[in-house]
């Protein structure tokens, strides 16, 4: 299983394995966004958790695709599926691998590019820990849509409209922590909403995505 | 019995393909699958692996028996060949791959990207992932297919030396293998009779 995480970092680092391009989408948005809508900084200020984390989303949904069609194209799932390792448990570790490439440099990114967005110095914490928790959901729920589009030509408008109505709990609660955060209340009750949203997620999902991942190798 | 399947039925895409297959396959033993393009031997072969259900009867061997190899050798052009059977090494367990570069003679080609390769090349690459399974019934698809002479050659070494180390194998092939012992078997005598319905109230009886 090491092997498949390793193997999928390596992947996503080499030349072509597109590691950068939700890092880039998300910093493109972050910095437009202010020239978009003036020089108010108290717009700005109300805004930014909010701004952050669809940016955060929609970076998180570029890259979906690729869990699964480049293993299946090159003929590597139909192989994996009959190696040793269990299928729910790759696909967990393909989650996992997405989120180590994805989810956690924007991550890191977010508050460095608060500061774009006049983030008040109070809400960097709740935003840091609203993004640590909720986008491996993000990025479970998306291979899960990923192994069901798995094989489809350009399944990646699907995918996204399978998708997209699933981040929606993710995105109202974790919005939520970074904006209590921000305004200086208490944002306790949305942080652990989201955490439990995201165990839940981790611990149902990879079967599912296991299960329409067999139909679809037929 | 390595393998043995009774009246197996198989379909693609809800299309009957073959039914009322059966056969065995002992240790030590190949069976060379023959049969017109679109008779069912990929299909047949990946219903043996386990990738897809039968339509019905019954196939007797061991999910963690089968190494399969298809059309699509599995092999990632971004990383280097060792870096490629490493994978699959420890997929399957295994830490030396040198056996496996050794028999298909892989060792010059070793530090070389899977993306710089010719077509046999890979193709030796994803045969090459067989020997580390460690399985014993190897599933092979059209294995010589873009393979030179001299790499064919190598495949029936490694396949003679499978077998006779108590594997076997089932072998879709429109080439004569020169493998012993093998046996062929004709897969266009089993083809499924036409599921059209002739009216429109069958369909749904």
């Amino acid at each position: 299983m090491i092997a498949v995480l390793a193997r999928d970092l390596k992947l996503a680092v080499r030349a072509g394995g597109g590691f950068g391009l939700a890092l880039a989408f998300f910093l493109i948005v972050v910095v437009l966004v202010p020239f978009a809508l003036g020089p108010d900084t108290g717009l700005l200020t109300r805004i930014a958790p909010g701004v952050l984390w669809l940016g955060a989303l929609l970076s998180c949904l570029l890259s979906l695709d690729r869990i699964f069609a480049l293993d299946w194209e090159d003929g590597s799932l139909d192989l994996l599926a009959t190696s040793p390792c269990p299928l729910e448990l790759l696909c967990a570790v393909k989650a996992l691998a997405h989120w180590l490439t994805t989810g956690l440099p924007l991550v890191l990114l977010a508050p460095v590019l608060g500061v774009l967005l006049n983030l008040p110095a109070a809400g960097v914490a709740p935003l840091t820990l609203s993004l640590l928790t909720g986008t491996p959901a993000l990025s479970m729920i998306g291979a899960f849509g990923a192994a069901l589009t798995v094989g489809l030509r350009r399944g990646g408008l699907l995918l996204s409209l399978i998708v997209l109505p699933l981040y929606v709990p993710t995105l109202i609660l974790g919005a939520e922590v970074a904006r209590r955060g921000a305004a200086g209340q208490s944002y306790e009750t949305p942080a652990l909403l989201l955490a439990g949203l995201t165990c839940g997620t981790i611990a149902l999902l990879p079967f599912a995505a296991a299960a329409v991942l067999k139909v679809n190798l037929r | 019995m390595a393998v043995s399947v009774t009246d197996l039925s198989v379909a693609r895409g809800g299309v009957p393909l073959l039914e009322a297959v059966s056969f065995t396959v002992a240790a030590g033993e190949a069976l060379i699958l023959r049969g017109p393009n679109g008779a069912g031997k990929t299909t047949l072969l990946r219903t043996l692996a386990g990738l897809q259900p039968p339509l019905s009867g019954r196939i007797g061997v061991a999910d963690d028996a089968v190494a399969f190899a298809g059309h699509a050798d599995g092999v990632k052009s971004a990383l280097s060949v060792t870096e490629n059977l490493d994978f699959w090494a420890s997929i399957f367990g295994v830490t030396d791959i040198s056996p496996a570069l050794e028999a298909f003679d892989l060792a010059a080609l070793a530090p070389r990207r899977a993306g710089l390769l010719s077509a046999g090349q890979k193709r030796r690459v994803g045969l090459a992932r067989l020997v580390l399974t460690g399985r014993p019934v190897w599933l092979l698809d059209e294995p010589t297919v873009s393979l030179d002479a001299r790499a064919v050659a190598s495949l029936m070494r490694c396949l003679a030396r499978h077998l006779a180390a108590g594997g076997s194998a089932v072998i879709a092939s429109h080439t004569d293998l020169d493998l012993s012992p093998a046996r062929p078997l004709d897969l266009s005598g089993y083809r499924a009779r036409d599921p059209a319905p002739d009216r429109f109230d069958e369909a749904y009886s």
